[in-house]
């Protein structure tokens, strides 16, 4: 039997807002995260995780309604979720597909790994990381973070 | 060269490095030739690590361009001890001063005191990261002694968190050179280090062992490898012995190798090696102050550009 029915169970549709598709199995938490809903706002929030996928094996899907993803936004995700898609939903239609497009630079998202970094030592500065091939490199110490990158987010 | 701060060796091109050089050579040869253009001129000499040599350094430097120094004193006796950040240290001391050179234990302090402050600020050393200053003496004793082009240089030790390894590095990504990095597994260069120089499209290998590659080399950096980058003694006396050369090493060498170490050196050279024609590093050391001289005459710049850009017609005061 297909699980197509059980999956529209968990995660339905919204009327108006954000539908980010295609996130990679696991990271619709640190997607939240960096887009900074808690849940404390009030908008309702659907979670799909580990979501059976033709292209990522398996996905993670995330509705928030009532609000509507900037291309800032957008960007900032790509760095977590480079495969994901975001639809802009008014009235239960797709109005608009956001393509992810990586940023030149992140500021203040991320938490330098490298300990002995000058970020990390109460310093009254944001982090900054530039964006390079596949991972970012902290614009004060110069170490590169390649992989898993929603681990390092300043915003939890 | 048309930069604010020296903060890292990757800032600088082949023409700020070579203009720098020339400067130094000039300096070096008639250290009057500056005469007092820095007589009013105060730098900050900002050392949060103990490091006697690069401060007198900076201070001979300075003074020898007509200047003078104030220098913060070692950080238990300043207001560093009681808590303050970095960035208000710098706030402060910007007021005394005409420029800071600061050292530093933490990787990106400088440049985060760069972000602070108006006045120059060179890095002369931030944790793990760079070195730059050293980097412009180690390019002036490479030039005089082998040249800086058709170059191969071998850097051996602790590449991992050696500053003035990844600055040298860097910086020869400017040159004609051949980068051969030798130093035990855990030691080896950072990622982001090797992710600039592939960048810049350097040619480089890494190798666990000198024998491979030294009697193809020009020029032989030798840093000192820690106790404190070892779990236990016993470890570190083993993996420590396998990087050190004497005058039998050196024997398969070209006669005419050049042996350099940004000191001090604790036995990763033997004495035997200062007696021999490749020995290059007190030399090295003793171009510090003209090549500082050089780099501070530049970036704190002097009254009397101001006026001969008036002279050529600049915005009327
Ligand atoms: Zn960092």
């Amino acid at each position: 039997m297909s699980d197509a029915p059980d999956r529209e169970l968990r995660v339905s549709k919204i009327r108006d807002g954000t539908v980010i598709d295609h996130i990679a199995g696991g990271q619709a938490l640190n997607v939240l995260a960096v887009l900074g809903i808690d849940g404390s706002e009030g908008v309702g929030v659907s979670i799909g995780m580990n979501v059976p996928s033709d292209k990522l094996g398996t996905k993670d899907v995330v509705k928030v309604e009532d609000r509507e993803l900037s291309q800032g936004e957008v960007d900032v995700l790509s760095l977590l979720a480079p495969e994901a898609t975001v639809n802009i939903v008014r009235e239960f239609e797709v109005v608009e597909k956001k393509r992810v497009e990586r940023p030149d630079r992140v500021v203040g998202l991320l938490r330098c790994p490298n300990r002995n970094c000058i970020t990390n030592a109460d310093e009254p500065v944001e982090s900054a990381f530039e964006v390079v091939d596949d991972g970012v490199r902290c614009e004060f110490c110069a170490g590169i973070v390649r992989e898993d990158i929603g681990d390092h987010l300043a915003v939890h | 060269m048309r930069h604010d701060h020296l903060l890292s060796a990757g800032q600088l091109t082949r023409g700020d490095i070579e203009a720098v050089l020339d400067r130094a050579a000039e300096l070096a040869g008639r250290p009057g030739l500056v005469g007092d253009r820095h007589a009013d001129r105060l730098l900050a000499l900002c050392f949060f690590e103990p490091s006697t040599r690069t401060k007198m350094s900076f201070d001979a430097a300075m003074k020898r361009l007509g200047g003078d120094t104030v220098d913060m004193g070692p950080v238990e006796s300043s207001s560093v001890k009681k808590g303050e950040s970095l960035a208000d240290t710098v706030r402060v001391i910007e007021g005394y001063a005409d420029g800071i050179v600061l050292r530093h234990p933490s990787e990106g302090a400088a440049r985060l005191a760069s972000q602070f402050v108006d006045v120059p600020v060179v890095n002369a050393g931030d944790g793990a990261g760079q070195h730059p200053s050293q980097t412009l003496l180690d390019l002036y004793t490479i030039r005089e002694r082998a040249g800086l082009d058709d170059l191969t240089v071998g850097v051996m030790g602790d590449l991992k968190y050696g500053r003035t390894v990844h600055s040298l590095a860097s910086a020869l990504t400017n040159f004609d050179a051949r980068m051969h990095f030798v130093s035990p597994e855990s030691l080896r260069l950072p990622r982001g280090v090797r992710f600039d120089l592939h960048d810049a499209g350097a040619r480089l290998r890494e190798h666990t062992e000198l024998d491979e590659v030294l009697p193809e080399l020009d020029v032989l950096y030798v840093t000192r490898i820690q106790r404190e980058r070892f779990p236990d003694e016993n470890e570190y006396q083993q993996v420590a012995g396998q990087y050190r050369i004497d005058a039998g090493t050196l024997e398969r060498a070209r006669d005419d190798l050049t042996v350099m170490h940004p000191l001090p050196r604790v036995d990763e050279i033997a004495p035997d090696v200062d007696e021999t024609e490749h020995a290059a590093y007190f030399a090295q050391a003793h171009n510090g102050v003209p090549v500082r001289m050089a780099l501070l005459d530049e970036l704190l710049g002097a009254d009397g550009d101001d006026d001969a850009a008036a002279a050529d017609g600049g915005e009327p005061r």
